[in-house]
C-alpha cells in the first residue's frame, strides 16, 4: 500500500528533511538534528507537522452519548472549548488507542466533537464509531475528515507567543486542555492548547488547503518525529503501538499509568472490566528508569531484576537530549515499580544497571 | 547532498573508513554514515589488544534513532581506542574522519586494504 502522504511534504523535502514511515504515513523524521530540534522546543520554540494524526468529527443529538460510551473519560464534562485525554477501550477494558476529545462549538444547535486518533488508525476508529452508533440506534454523524485537515504543533516556552503574534483573537488566556476557533491569515483554525511535549504550546488543526501558508507563518525550528518521541519519552508520555499494543503488549489504563483518563462512573465499553481491574489493582505497571551503566535502552530489550530474572520488556527508551542519560519506560511487576528500585536492562546480551525513576524525566509545563 | 569521502583513505560498503599510516591502520565511519544516523549519542568499542577479523563486527555506533554494527577493515590487533567517544560521541557527527576516529588497528597483512573500496568506488555507492 502507497503511503499517506502530510499536504506539505514536498515543502519539508525542500527544507532539508528526511522522512520515515510511520503509522502508514511518510512523515519528516529530522529536519536538522534531533538534539536540536528538542533542545529547540524545551528552550524556544518548535513546530512540528503531525498530519499523520486522524481527525474524527462527531455530531447530533446523541453526539455525547456515543462518546461518553466510546471514551473512558467523562465526555460530559466537557464545555464547548474543553478537551480531556482519553483511551479507547475494549470490552475487557484493554486499550485500542488514545485519544485527545476536544468538545467544538455547537454545529446546528447540536453538541459537536473532534477527536484525534493516532496515525492509522483513523479508518478502524471510523468504522468502530459508526459500528456502534448503529447498534445502539444513536443519532449522530460520524465522519472522518483526516484528509481534510493538517494538523501543527506548536511548542516550546516561547510558542505561545508566536501563535499570538498570528492570530487575530488573543489565545492565550486559553489554559491547558483549551481551544477555540482562531483566525490565521482569513482561515479558521482550531487552536489548541495541547501537545505531547511536556512544553506549553498549542496544536493546529488547519484546513489542508490553508497548510502551506499558516506553516510558513509560524516562524521558529521546524522539528520532526525523532525529536517528538524523545521530547515525549522525557515527558513520559505513551506512545500507541509501542507503550501498550492492543494486539503485542495488551494494557489496561491502570497499567499504562493512565488511570486518571478512567471515568468509572461513565457507563462506557470496557468500564465493568475496568471497575473489577480497579478492584483487584495492578500486577505489573508502565515505570520510568534510567540506566546507570553505559547503553541506550531499546523498544523490546529485556527488563530482568538484579539477579537476571527477566521480568519485564522496555516499551520506549533514548538517550536523553535534556538529561544527557539513557532512559526509558517499560512494564514491570508493582514490587519492582517503586523509584529508586534497581534493575537491570540487557542491552545486546549485556546486563545494564538500571534505576526506576518517577515520571515525568523532567519538570513539565 | 554531496558527503566528503576524502581519497586518502579506502572505504567499507558498510561505511567505516580505513587509513593507513607507518604501518597502523586508523578507522571510522563516513560523513554520509554520520548523517544517516543523526546525532551519535553512544560508541562501543572493543580493547586494546583484541584481534579483528576483516569484515567481522568490532563495537557499535548508536545515534539517538538508530543502532548500526561496526565493521573491521582489516584484520589484526586492536592497538588503540578513541576514548574521547566515550565522553563526547558527538565528535563523529562533528569530525568523522578526524577526531571522530574510534580504532587503530596493527595490520596482520597491509594487502588486505586493497580489496576495500576506493574513495570514486564509495562515492558511487553513496550517490
Amino acid at each position: 500500500m502507497p503511503l499517506q502522504t502530510p499536504p506539505l511534504r514536498g515543502l519539508h523535502d525542500e527544507r532539508g528533511a528526511k522522512f520515515t514511515e510511520f503509522g502508514g504515513w511518510d512523515m519528516p523524521v529530522e529536519f536538522d538534528s534531533i538534539q536540536t530540534e528538542h533542545a529547540a522546543v524545551r528552550d524556544d520554540a518548535g513546530i512540528f507537522d503531525v498530519s499523520h494524526m486522524g481527525q474524527i468529527h462527531v455530531t447530533g443529538p446523541d453526539a455525547t452519548e456515543l462518546m461518553q460510551r466510546l471514551t473512558s473519560n467523562d465526555v460530559s464534562r466537557l464545555a464547548v472549548g474543553d478537551s480531556q485525554y482519553a483511551a479507547i477501550t475494549d470490552e475487557d477494558g484493554i486499550i485500542i488507542d488514545d485519544t485527545v476529545v476536544y468538545r467544538l462549538p455547537d454545529e446546528d444547535e447540536q453538541p459537536t466533537y473532534l477527536f484525534v486518533p493516532n496515525a492509522g488508525t483513523d479508518e478502524s476508529t471510523h468504522e468502530r464509531w459508526l459500528s456502534y452508533r448503529n447498534e445502539w440506534d444513536l443519532e449522530a454523524t460520524v465522519d472522518n475528515q483526516t484528509d481534510e485537515y493538517a494538523m501543527f504543533a506548536v511548542q516550546g516556552p516561547n510558542a505561545p507567543g508566536l501563535v499570538e503574534d498570528i492570530t487575530d483573537e488573543s489565545v492565550t488566556d486559553l489554559e491547558r486542555f483549551e481551544a477555540q476557533y482562531a483566525t490565521i491569515d482569513d482561515v479558521e483554525c482550531w487552536t489548541a492548547r495541547t501537545g505531547y511535549t511536556g512544553e506549553d504550546g498549542f496544536e493546529l488543526i488547519v484546513p489542508s488547503t490553508a497548510a502551506e501558508k499558516i506553516w510558513t507563518a509560524i516562524d521558529c525550528q521546524p522539528c520532526g518525529l525523532g525529536a517528538r518521541d524523545t521530547l515525549r519519552i522525557e515527558a513520559g508520555l505513551l506512545l500507541a503501538g509501542q507503550d501498550f499494543d492492543h494486539e503485542d503488549d495488551p494494557r489496561t489504563p491502570y497499567e499504562a499509568g493512565i488511570g486518571f483518563t478512567v471515568a468509572l462512573e461513565t457507563a462506557f465499553v470496557g468500564r465493568d472490566a475496568l471497575a473489577e481491574r480497579d478492584e483487584a489493582g495492578v500486577d505489573e505497571r508502565l515505570v520510568g528508569f534510567q540506566l546507570i551503566d553505559r547503553g541506550v535502552p531499546r523498544h523490546g530489550y529485556d527488563i530482568t531484576t538484579t539477579e537476571s530474572r527477566v521480568i519485564g520488556t522496555v516499551t520506549s527508551g533514548t538517550m536523553s537530549p535534556t538529561l544527557a542519560q539513557p532512559i526509558g519506560l517499560g512494564y514491570v511487576p508493582v514490587e519492582y515499580a517503586e523509584p529508586g528500585t534497581t534493575l537491570q536492562v540487557v542491552v545486546r546480551g549485556q546486563s545494564k544497571k538500571a534505576r526506576v525513576e518517577t515520571i515525568p524525566f523532567i519538570d513539565t509545563a | 547532498m554531496s558527503f566528503d569521502t576524502p581519497d586518502d583513505r579506502r572505504y567499507l560498503e558498510s561505511h567505516e573508513w580505513a587509513h593507513e599510516t607507518d604501518g597502523v591502520v586508523r578507522v571510522g565511519i563516513s560523513d554520509f554514515a554520520q548523517d544517516e544516523l543523526g546525532d551519535v549519542v553512544f560508541v562501543e568499542l572493543p580493547d586494546e589488544g583484541d584481534a579483528l577479523e576483516q569484515e567481522g563486527e568490532f563495537g557499535v555506533v548508536e545515534s539517538i534513532k538508530a543502532v548500526s554494527d561496526l565493521y573491521a577493515p582489516v584484520s589484526g590487533e586492536v592497538v588503540a581506542v578513541n576514548d574521547d567517544l566515550f565522553d563526547a560521541p558527538e565528535l563523529v557527527n562533528d569530525d568523522p574522519f578526524g577526531d571522530g576516529w574510534m580504532l587503530e588497528i596493527d595490520p596482520d597483512d597491509t594487502d588486505e586494504l586493497e580489496d576495500l573500496l576506493t574513495a570514486d568506488e564509495y562515492e558511487d555507492q553513496i550517490a
